[in-house]
């Protein structure tokens, strides 16, 4: 399989993500690792809560991937999503495209990760110590 | 009709689904309509999208019997 997709309430590991992309076809490997951060404009962040529309979610991924095949020489491509609630720190995306030269690796990572924010139904609740919000919910 | 109620949506709304009365074969735009008349908290949304059958829907989009709806606030994954 070329294509990789998870949307999990456990702790996601990098390490196999990277292992599972790599091989001697691919001559680029390219990572984001999309990490919860500790303030957003100047507020401490004290976790995040994250939810999902988990079959549409999933459909969309998939739309992400086949596009991303469809338009640049990638071999692998790999997105996983973790939901639930994290804490500055953690981790809640992981993108890997493997390809056999780095431009496209490059290009094709930048790309799922943009079209990502923009399309699956994924919302993060933002909780900091004196409030919360759902994130872009409200004008 | 049972509208599945996510993220911001579920909150305004008090609930994880709503139920609208909505003729079989009706189009995505009156159940805009109807359910912005029902529930006018969802104009705290900076936007929203249906969904049916887990796709995007148009205001065109034909709602059957059956079919699967949702309500998509804006999203804020990654």
């Amino acid at each position: 399989m070329n294509i990789d997709l998870k949307i999990s309430a456990e702790a996601l590991a990098v390490q196999p993500c990277i292992d599972w992309a790599m091989s001697a076809e691919s001559g680029g490997v390219d990572v984001f690792i999309g990490t919860v951060r500790n303030s957003t404009k100047g507020r401490k962040v004290v976790r995040l809560e994250f939810e999902t529309y988990e079959s549409m979610a999933l459909n969309e991924m998939r739309k992400i991937a086949d596009d991303i095949l469809m338009k640049w020489p990638v071999n692998k491509i790999l997105i996983h999503h973790r939901i639930g609630v994290l804490v500055p720190g953690d981790i809640p995306v992981i993108i890997v495209v493997a390809a056999a030269h780095r431009a496209a690796a490059f290009e094709a990572c930048r790309y799922a990760i943009d079209t990502f924010k923009q399309t699956v139904p994924i919302w993060k609740k933002e909780v900091f110590e004196d409030g919360e919000h759902w994130v872009a919910a409200h004008p | 009709m049972n509208i599945l109620a996510f993220g911001a949506v579920k909150e305004i709304l008090g609930d994880t689904s709503i139920t609208v009365s909505l003729d079989n074969n009706e189009r995505v735009g009156i159940l805009i309509t109807r359910l912005e008349t029902q529930f006018p908290q969802l104009k705290q949304l900076s936007s929203f999208m249906i969904a049916v059958n887990g796709e995007y829907a148009n205001a065109d989009t034909i709602i059957k019997q059956g079919d699967e709806v949702a309500i998509i606030p804006p999203v804020s994954g990654g």
